[in-house]
């Protein structure tokens, strides 16, 4: 039917995807090696499965032999592979941390705030969780990891002066 | 209207993504982006230098393109230019680039390694972090080749920040996943361990993951960490809702934390020690007594996380399956949440409860919820709880309920979702099989199965009834009634015809006493399902029929008379058509005793792990594993739990070999008496007849099998024969080298030592030095493979005039290199004269029969023989201007392929083999050298000068030599190292 996918790296999340009712994917975060080919026909496949499925319905599929766990937060889906043994109620609750995250940053976070800065929500995506796995789940640290770079650009941005000059 | 964006605002970035959130079709989306593409080659293209802003915000874009879902070919280079950027945001975007879109290409690789390397050096933790989650992004092996080594020490160092210990715990895990044999273990892992206690939660808590995995490999080194675990996890169980702050999440303390060290437990049996023990299984009860307990919010995020700690406890206990006690007490709370108002927890209460219907302990406690779960299969609205319902009825079934499961599942089967049909229908068909009493039921429950679902019903399925059958006398008539009476319905599913075809031919004659199925009958019934199936099925129904002519000589006249027919002796498929024939013949010519003896009753079939099992396990592990451990919590239903053989182990545990489809792999199930007798005696009837066609056609025992058994795989031997002519290339026909020969040659030119060549059969090593116009170099040849090579023989070649130029003398080595072994060759190099070309390496043998061959480019280059000589800038500027004939100089602007850092440059240049000469050139950033290089015949004086330009990241390389061809040829060299 189709091809399964294949994990040597046992890594307890395998990939998250944010995406909105219409359908259009707003992040991506991969933790397994997969081809783009690959990537775009998971996306679809769970992009319409998710869709299909009604409000009342629990947040937690089988999918291909992944588990499959999804929350819907105003206009925006997260949903996240993760695999056979592992914790559905606690990554749920990883979704729900990152949606903190994002809300804190950004300040009531909306679909619009990630469209823009995409580039930040992953950021805070990579201090929050890494390789699959929760790095640091208090949100003042990994705000402040954040901000601390945010600050530290600032002030590059003043001591940078104009194009050095071209000798070729 | 771009919503406010903090920190740097890109405004070509929000302007870029306004625009396209404006388009009005794809179309025009698709015009933008290409707009946008070609305005950004542009500037990549440019000459004019782009400052790291502008870099940044292009590739940003270029970033948001790729995410729409486009394709994305150029900018890396740029990306990886931002890595080298002192900016932090420039550096982040680079990162990001990398981590989404790196591809394999290997020179790139080398530079982004590069520049995390400097990153990881750079004692700036948040640089260092970038670095490392980079790495735990791309996690490739060239990464962990790169830097598996470095990591382990910084997460252990003393004075490494906290957040650099987390990022260094995940990307380790990340890197040692990927590949473990590139991460060494040592004295790091003990300290790893000690993590557990560390004060700040956070790297604790990325620690742990790092810990699981490690224990999983290696269990034994890692025990001491089974008590630092539990006394954490007592310590955040037994904590108050506040007590660690930020870690405390909705009034639930560590929630991530405390279900990552349950997980770790779940590595190791119960603690040995009796201390750690008991104050593990206080902690255990704990959770347990806190689910009780009314919540603290009414907040869906504090009940989730209160649970999740619950059902990862649960996991534990089932997972320890050796206290009673906590086992029923898990069972009641899951009970308590199959009726909860959350959909999520009843979801969950199923499939946990399914684990714990597997231990002995709390089967029974389990069974006491067969009601709730029946209604769950009926009620749930949800397809996915619906399932988890389904398995845990098929886990919880034993003797005493399979009557009532088994008829739930198959009530449950005429509205089941497509999608679970099929898994359904194995379940249903292991349990009848696995808890009949009596056989009639069983066979009953599968007719059932395809009546309701005949489409679900697969192959492994209706020959299992039919092994069954076959094996169990008592039952044969029975079966024979039952699908008699199924065949009666106007329209039944073709798996019906195929199972009564065959029943019917073996056992018709069991019903053929009732005038109401005697022979004609039940031939005319058959019959009249004929035309409307495929051609499997009409085979396998003409068998029946030649069955039916032994069975029954008085249907012979009739019988005959349908495989004369034009339809069956000319029928287009050559399977229908052949069978026609030689059941027409075999029924002519052989005597009546031939005929018995070859269409006898079946034999039993050897018994052996049902296939329909072995399908349901390769569909779904959890589910068909808690039945195989039937025999775990249920020894005292063991002998009867056997199915049809005597011996019920067989069929109840899973054969180490549990391959698939049992059915196919195994040897054929009637094969040991039937087909060498039948077969012989087949061939002697034919042999004077008119369709003898020996070995040709399958036997009439062979077709009933060849029902069964799908066509043979083509022979082994043919597959892994060798496609290639077996001789040998003749010494002098030296193929060209390989196509990456020459940068394999180019990663020498600099260097003297290093891996020259490697594939999965071999690796070449090489380690050389040179003196004057003299050279020694030691080729190491390793067999990576663990089978002998033969006819092992490199041989060094000299191309065109290079003989004249370059003498080489080589030593012979041993024809054979054993698996895992390594020789060595010495090669004695002079250099006559200065020369263009390197000489080519040959190497062939044999492996595993096969020739292979191989040619190299040997890494000896003209600058090898390069001595390098001091001289103060006075002197230089007038050797320089000595050689000032344009054709004594070569010139060449270049790109940089590498970060440009000074030191590497450096070292790069002093491996060319130059001086290099300080206080020469008035620019401090530009390099300047000097030698002479030694031939036999001649010196050539060489001076050159790099002048390097960050801000472009280009290069202008100048040389200048006493001889043409040798400036141009050193030129080239040296200008691809940089």
């Amino acid at each position: 039917m189709y091809t399964r996918i294949q994990h040597p790296l046992h890594l307890s999340m395998q990939f998250m995807l944010l995406f909105s009712r219409q359908g259009k994917l707003r992040l991506q975060k991969w933790y397994v090696p997969l081809s783009d080919k690959e990537k775009k026909k998971i996306t679809r496949e769970l992009v319409q499965t998710v869709l299909a499925r009604k409000p009342k319905m629990c947040s937690f599929l089988e999918w291909r032999d992944l588990k499959i766990v999804y929350k819907r937060y105003a206009s925006l889906y997260f949903c996240c592979a993760i695999e056979d043994q592992d914790n559905e109620l606690i990554t749920l609750e990883i979704i729900h941390r990152y949606v903190e995250l994002l809300d804190k940053y950004f300040g009531s976070v909306c679909e619009l705030d990630i469209i823009f800065n995409f580039e930040k929500a992953y950021f805070i995506l990579d201090e929050f969780l890494l390789g699959g796995e929760v790095q640091e789940t208090s949100k003042k640290n990994v705000l402040k990891a954040i901000e601390q770079a945010d600050l530290l650009q600032e002030s590059q941005n003043e001591e940078w002066g104009g194009l050095s000059e071209d000798i070729l | 209207m771009p919503a406010v964006s903090k920190g740097d605002g890109m405004r070509g970035l929000a302007v870029f993504i306004s625009d396209i959130r404006n388009c009005k079709s794809k179309e025009a989306e698709i015009k933008r982006i290409n707009k946008e593409l070609a305005n950004i080659r542009s500037k990549f293209k440019g000459d004019k230098a782009l400052d790291g802003y502008s870099k940044k915000k292009y590739v940003c874009k270029l970033l948001f393109i790729f995410l729409l879902g486009h394709d994305i070919d150029f900018g890396h280079m740029e990306a990886v230019n931002l890595l080298s950027s002192n900016k932090y945001t420039e550096k982040q975007i680079g990162y990001l680039f990398i981590s989404v879109l790196v591809n394999s290409n290997s020179e790139l690789i080398r530079l982004i390694n590069n520049a995390i390397k400097n990153d990881l050096a750079s004692r700036n933790p948040t640089f260092m972090c970038l670095a490392l989650h980079c790495i735990a992004n791309v996690g490739s092996r060239e990464m962990g080749e790169a830097f598996a080594a470095d990591i382990p020490r910084i997460l252990v160092a003393g004075d490494s920040m906290d957040s650099v210990k987390q990022s260094a715990a995940l990307c380790l895990l990340r890197l040692y996943k990927a590949s473990p044999d590139l991460v060494p273990m040592g004295e790091w892992t003990a300290r790893v361990v000690h993590l557990l206690n560390d004060q700040h939660m956070g790297v604790v808590t990325a620690a742990v993951s790092l810990i699981t995995c490690l224990c999983k490999k290696n269990p034994d080194d890692f025990k001491t960490c089974i008590s630092l675990a539990v006394s954490r996890l007592s310590r955040i169980v037994s904590s108050a809702s506040t007590d660690l702050q930020d870690y405390t999440y909705y009034f639930v303390p560590a929630p991530w934390l405390s279900v990552k060290l349950l997980r770790l437990l779940q590595c190791y049996p119960p603690p040995e020690d009796a201390a750690v023990k008991g104050r593990l299984v206080e902690c255990l009860e704990t959770v347990l007594n806190k689910a009780q307990e009314p919540p603290k919010s009414k907040k869906v995020q504090h009940s989730n996380a209160k649970n999740a700690i619950l059902f990862e406890t649960i996991s534990l206990i089932i997972h320890y399956d050796s206290e009673p006690n906590l086992l029923v007490r898990a069972c009641n709370q899951l009970g308590q949440f199959l009726q909860h108002r959350e959909t999520n927890l009843r979801y969950l209460a199923l499939e946990s409860m399914c684990t714990l219907a597997s231990s002995e302990f709390s089967h029974e406690a389990v069974k006491t919820h067969i009601d709730t779960v029946i209604n769950a299969l009926k009620t749930e609205r949800d397809v996915s709880v619906r399932q988890r319902a389904a398995d845990l009825l098929y886990a919880m079934c034993d003797r005493s309920n399979a009557k009532q499961i088994v008829s739930e599942m198959l009530r449950y089967l005429e509205t089941a979702d497509y999608a679970i049909r099929e898994e359904i229908v194995l379940k249903v068909a292991i349990l009848a099989e696995k808890y009949a009493v009596d056989y009639s039921w069983y066979v009953d429950t599968i007719l059932n199965l395809i009546r309701i679902a005949g489409d679900y019903v697969s192959e492994e399925v209706w020959y299992r009834v039919l092994q069954i059958v076959t094996n169990r006398d008592d039952v044969q008539g029975y079966a024979a009634k039952t699908v008699f009476e199924a065949l009666q319905a106007p329209a039944c599913h073709e798996n019906m015809v195929k199972v009564g075809g065959y029943i019917l031919g073996e056992f018709g004659n069991l019903i053929a006493g009732d005038p109401r199925s005697s022979p004609p009958v039940q031939f005319s019934l058959l019959h009249s399902k004929f035309h409307l199936c495929s051609v499997a099925t009409r085979a396998l129904l003409l068998s029946t029929y030649i069955k039916f002519i032994n069975l029954f000589p008085e249907t012979k006249a009739t019988i005959q008379g349908v495989l004369r027919a034009g339809s069956q002796l000319r029928n287009a498929d050559v399977e229908l058509q052949q069978r026609a024939v030689e059941y027409l013949t075999l029924s002519s010519v052989a005597s009546t005793d031939v005929l018995a003896t070859v269409l006898e009753e079946m034999p039993p079939f050897p018994e052996r792990e049902s296939s329909i099992l072995a399908k349901l396990k390769r569909k779904k592990g959890p589910g068909a594993g808690s039945a195989l451990d039937d025999g775990r919590r249920d020894p005292s239903s063991n002998d009867i739990n056997g199915g049809v053989e005597p011996t019920p182990s067989t069929v109840s545990t899973p054969s180490p070999s549990a391959d698939l489809l049992g059915l196919r792999a195994a040897p054929p199930p009637a094969a040991p008496p039937a087909p060498s007798g039948a077969g012989n005696l087949l061939v002697d009837v034919f042999s004077d007849g008119p369709a003898a066609q020996p070995g040709l056609g399958p036997s009439a025992e062979e077709a009933f099998l060849s029902e069964l058994e799908p066509p043979a795989p083509e022979s082994p031997m043919a597959l892994l024969a060798d496609p290639a002519p077996a001789a040998d290339p003749g010494p002098e026909d030296i193929g060209p080298p390989i196509p990456e020969a020459d940068e394999l040659l180019n990663k020498f030119v600099c260097k003297n030592n290093g891996v020259l060549f490697e594939n999965q059969l071999l690796q070449i090593g090489v380690k050389s030095e040179f003196r004057q116009n003299l050279g020694r170099m030691y080729l190491f040849y390793g067999n990576k493979t663990s089978v002998q090579f033969q006819n092992f023989s490199p041989t060094v070649v000299h191309p065109g005039d290079l003989q004249t130029q370059l003498a080489v003398q080589t030593k012979r080595v041993a024809a054979q290199v054993d698996g895992g072994a390594q020789v060595q060759q010495v090669l004695n190099i002079e250099c006559l004269r200065d020369f263009l070309t390197p000489p080519l390496l040959s190497v062939r043998f044999r492996y595993g029969g096969a020739p292979q061959s191989l040619t190299l480019k040997l890494p000896v280059t003209i600058n090898k023989f390069f001595q390098p000589t001091e001289m103060a800038a006075q002197d230089f500027f007038q050797r320089w201007k000595q050689l000032s004939l344009p054709q004594q100089e070569a010139q060449k602007i270049f790109k940089a392929n590498h970060p440009m850092d000074a030191e590497v440059t450096k070292a790069k240049l002093l491996g060319f083999g130059s001086a290099l000469l300080d206080n020469v050139d008035p620019n401090p950033e530009n390099f300047v050298g000097a030698g002479i290089i030694q031939t036999k015949a001649l010196q050539v004086g060489c001076l050159l000068r790099l002048e390097p330009n960050a801000q472009a990241q280009m290069y202008r390389l100048t040389l200048r030599t006493s001889k043409e061809p040798v400036s141009r040829h050193l030129c080239e060299l040296l200008a691809q190292q940089f």
